[in-house]
């Protein structure tokens, strides 16, 4: 497990209620003790959500989901999204609170069966975009165009299916 | 016709047999529906669109065409209290101002919850231990409803709920259970740390926050994404197997360093039950929770565990009432209490010994 500040093996693990959710942290030795994990009295895991944060917002923008209208700091508080649109919106933030929260970040459970389709399609799509990368890379363009033609029939099917 | 089901003893189907420790098991499913913000940030009119939506849905669903289903709004405070107290409905849906239903089937071994905290609760539950039929009746529920409406999915995050803590399969699989053993022998914040380890939540009777009255307890998976139903259920499995485990070493342990103090205990609740004239929901509770220890003990017949665990809802504030057929104050609800418990237990015999 990796540390949730930079790329070093996690030691250190954090777990903390915070508006009666839990939370856990990986932290390697190096950021646990910059963070002052090693002295509780000081210890917050919203400082750590806040440098979490911090990176995220380098950009100075806020972030906003436009479908639902909700802001990075609605979601601090309440905890709750507010669309199924704001797990794309807020996904880097999520990433390594989900990593704490869960067994694992990949869903392993049941597929419903309309979203087999839509799943199918989707790593047709992506497979052929990887091939297609490889294929300009390798300047081999007669295949390049035929993999273009085939991704853009599967992309307009799957547009259809929805 | 709500009321009838709510007031109905066990719900037409033979109920299985009560068994030591282990109380019912549910299993709940969390969906929301795509393109519709979830019920915390969506308007009335969404939200009544997903209501209407959703009872579409399961109205086509077999198994479920003998179902009843309502709008929160429609239903007093009293029949949301009851349903809370037959952990039907969560605290947070009986607050709930609009919009928001709910679909309960005859018989009460399934209530969904339309925008709850998600759009959708699917909730299955049985008495006893039993996650194999469980998952497979919410997992044939799930599939029924998917058919006619599509759900918010993820390839990678799987079902995408409200809160990011039941993401992946949305799935809360719980047992409740009864643990004086842990309880008296002053175990249970040891337990409750070293289960938190491993990925289990303990909670008090009416779920977060709530007291463990009659010692019993709430256990579930606390992570629900990277690992599949089946995973966390036999997971959850194997905690609850050594929770038993520890539960009836601390019973022995008990009957063994203080027997005195234990038996005198449990000989007293009975007394009591067969003698109080006003008692108060949480006392009552204590009592009925050292019957069934005794039931499990051997010392009272097998009959008085299904008993206990009927009188555990029974006690609770709103049956009292359901059954007086109106509202009323809480001191003249104690006498009633005090009288349903004398009725049950009039003819409850004296603890029997001679096995100890």
């Amino acid at each position: 497990m990796k540390c949730h500040h930079c790329d070093n093996q996690a030691t250190v693990h954090l777990t903390q209620i915070l508006n009666g959710q839990m939370h856990k942290m990986d932290l390697c030795e190096a950021c646990a003790q910059a963070k002052g994990v090693t002295n509780p009295e000081n210890l917050s895991i919203s400082n750590l959500m806040d440098k979490v944060e911090l990176d995220v917002d380098s950009s100075g923008t806020t972030m906003v989901c436009e479908s639902c209208g909700i802001t990075h700091q609605e979601f601090k508080k309440g905890g709750r999204l507010g669309c199924e649109a704001c797990y794309h919106v807020f996904r880097p933030i999520l990433d390594p609170l989900l990593d704490g929260m869960h067994a694992g970040t990949k869903h392993l459970g049941k597929v419903p069966s309309s979203s087999e389709s839509r799943i199918q399609f989707e790593q047709s799509i992506h497979s052929l975009k990887k091939k297609l990368k490889d294929a300009v890379e390798k300047e081999d363009y007669e295949e390049a165009a035929q993999l273009r033609d085939n991704l853009h029939d599967l992309e307009s099917q799957k547009h259809l299916s929805e | 016709m709500f009321h009838n089901i709510l007031n109905k003893e066990s719900g037409g189907k033979k109920q299985p047999k009560a068994i030591p420790v282990t109380l019912s098991t549910r299993i709940r499913l969390a969906r929301n529906l795509r393109k519709f913000p979830f019920p915390g940030r969506a308007e009335v009119s969404q939200k009544r669109a997903v209501l209407s939506k959703c009872i579409d849905a399961i109205s086509g669903i077999k198994g479920l065409n003998n179902s009843i289903s309502v709008e929160v709004d429609d239903l007093s405070e009293l029949d949301r209290q009851i349903l809370v107290e037959q952990h039907l409905i969560s605290p947070e849906l009986s607050q709930v101002k609009e919009g928001s239903g709910i679909v309960l089937t005859q018989d009460r071994s399934c209530c969904i919850m339309i925008n709850e905290e998600d759009h959708l609760r699917i909730q299955v539950l049985r008495p006893g231990l039993d996650f194999s039929s469980v998952w497979k009746d919410a997992d044939e529920l799930d599939t029924g409803i998917e058919s006619a409406i599509s759900y918010a999915y993820d390839g990678d995050l799987g079902f995408l709920t409200a809160c990011p803590t039941n993401l992946g399969t949305g799935m809360r699989a719980s047992v409740m259970m009864h643990l004086p053993g842990l309880v008296m022998s002053k175990n249970m914040d040891r337990v409750i740390n070293a289960v938190n380890q491993l990925g289990i939540a303990v909670r008090g009777l009416f779920g977060e926050g709530s007291d463990a009255n009659g010692s019993i307890f709430q256990i579930s998976n606390q992570q629900t994404l990277g690992e599949s139903e089946s995973a966390i259920i036999d997971r959850l499995n194997l905690t609850l197997e050594s929770l038993v485990k520890q539960e009836n070493f601390a019973r022995a342990k008990l009957l063994q360093d203080d027997k005195s103090r234990l038996i005198d205990k449990m000989s007293r609740a009975i007394g009591s039950l067969k003698t109080c004239h006003l008692i108060q929901s949480a006392e009552a509770m204590d009592l009925l929770s050292l019957v069934r220890l005794a039931t499990d003990f051997g010392m009272m017949p097998e009959k008085f565990r299904g008993l206990a665990d009927r009188m555990f809802i029974e006690v609770q504030p709103g049956h009292v009432q359901l059954s007086a057929g109106k509202v009323i104050d809480p001191s003249f609800r104690d006498e009633l209490r005090a009288e349903l418990l004398r009725n049950h237990f009039l003819r409850a015999p004296l603890l029997d010994l001679s096995s100890h």
